[in-house]
């Protein structure tokens, strides 16, 4: 065939839909991007619920408040930045194409999430045994606000669940980055999987960052 | 493809600033600001998003396409919060009184 051909130097990574790599990581970030812009509104729906209840019942709300632990919450917050900060340090690595700092910074990332998701789990066993799971095991210490606090608990298992729920797909999106690394999938020219699963991580560290002080800090003080 | 690599340095500092923000607004919190407590909460929270945003997420150096999507998804996020609290939070400035006990 005597067609004129269209010959760029590139590797396999390049997908034909796409005329140059810059296009295609472009692309795929705008993508996570428009994804985590949805994700955005998801837990802002939560956080949007969540304030308009605490504003509602801010006598219920304080007492349910003394239930959360600021020690635990504010350390599994530190684990979620050290894990931030591999996945960052990961995304490096791959930018300069090593593959063995690639592969050990995403398994301390994943290790990090592993410790927050233990730590998450020892917290909700602590509000099982106290009484404190809304339609399942609930027996709230102050009947006037039993009704009211049940609200703030559901939403409180909700949001950190969902958090959790991320958690744990991110746990999974890493473990295939690892086989993905340990196969050599990844150079300085293509590391886009790893840089927007990093868009991934940081996000859902985010979200931990305004669950922090919703959940653990404001309700110390009465509001009103 | 040619990407800039931060030094090291640049992402521990961020972690370092993002370490000390939390340890912050934990012993902040301690203190019975009243309203204040809030704002200084989530004043911290913002500043922390932030840095996580531009610098872990490397918007900083991104394109104006992709700055322009981060800040849509944001300003969206204000829409929703904007319109629903007008409703919610200001019912109470009526003779109807508070939504939530009239039943």
């Amino acid at each position: 065939m005597a067609t004129e051909t269209h010959v760029i130097a590139h590797g396999p990574e390049l997908r034909h839909h796409f005329e140059q790599p810059e296009q295609q990581y472009e692309s795929a970030t705008l993508g996570m991007w428009v994804f985590l812009a949805t994700e955005i509104m998801f837990f802002g729906g939560l956080f949007a619920a969540y304030t308009i209840y605490r504003t509602a019942y801010p006598d219920a709300f304080a007492s349910s408040s003394q239930y959360m632990d600021v020690i635990i919450g504010g350390f599994n917050t530190a684990v979620l930045i050290c894990s931030s900060l591999t996945m960052a340090l990961g995304v490096r690595s791959a930018q300069l194409g090593q593959r063995k700092p690639l592969i050990l910074f995403l398994i301390a990332t994943m290790l990090l999430g592993c410790v927050f998701l233990g730590i998450k789990g020892y917290e909700y066993h602590h509000k099982w045994v106290e009484h404190l799971v809304p339609g399942f095991n609930w027996n709230y210490p102050i009947p006037q606000y039993s009704h009211h606090a049940q609200i703030l608990f559901f939403l409180y298992f909700v949001m950190t669940g969902m958090h959790a729920v991320h958690m744990i797909i991110g746990e999974g999106i890493l473990l295939t980055l690892v086989v993905m690394a340990y196969r050599g999938r990844f150079t300085e020219r293509y590391f886009t999987p790893v840089e927007i699963t990093g868009l991934y991580w940081h996000f859902v560290d985010i979200v931990w960052i305004f669950l922090f002080p919703m959940l653990y800090l404001i309700g110390k003080h009465k509001l009103l | 493809m040619t990407h800039h690599v931060h030094p090291v340095k640049m992402y521990v500092s961020v972690f370092l600033a993002l370490i000390a923000m939390t340890a912050t607004t934990v012993i902040v919190a301690e203190i019975d600001l009243g309203a204040l407590n809030v704002v200084m909460a989530l004043s911290i929270a913002i500043v922390k998003a932030l840095l996580v945003v531009l610098f872990f997420m490397h918007v900083k150096d991104s394109s104006r396409l992709i700055q322009l999507f981060v800040v849509a998804g944001f300003f969206w996020m204000a829409i929703m919060f904007g319109l629903t609290f007008n409703d919610y939070l200001t019912r109470s400035w009526t003779m109807l009184g508070h939504w939530w006990t009239s039943n």
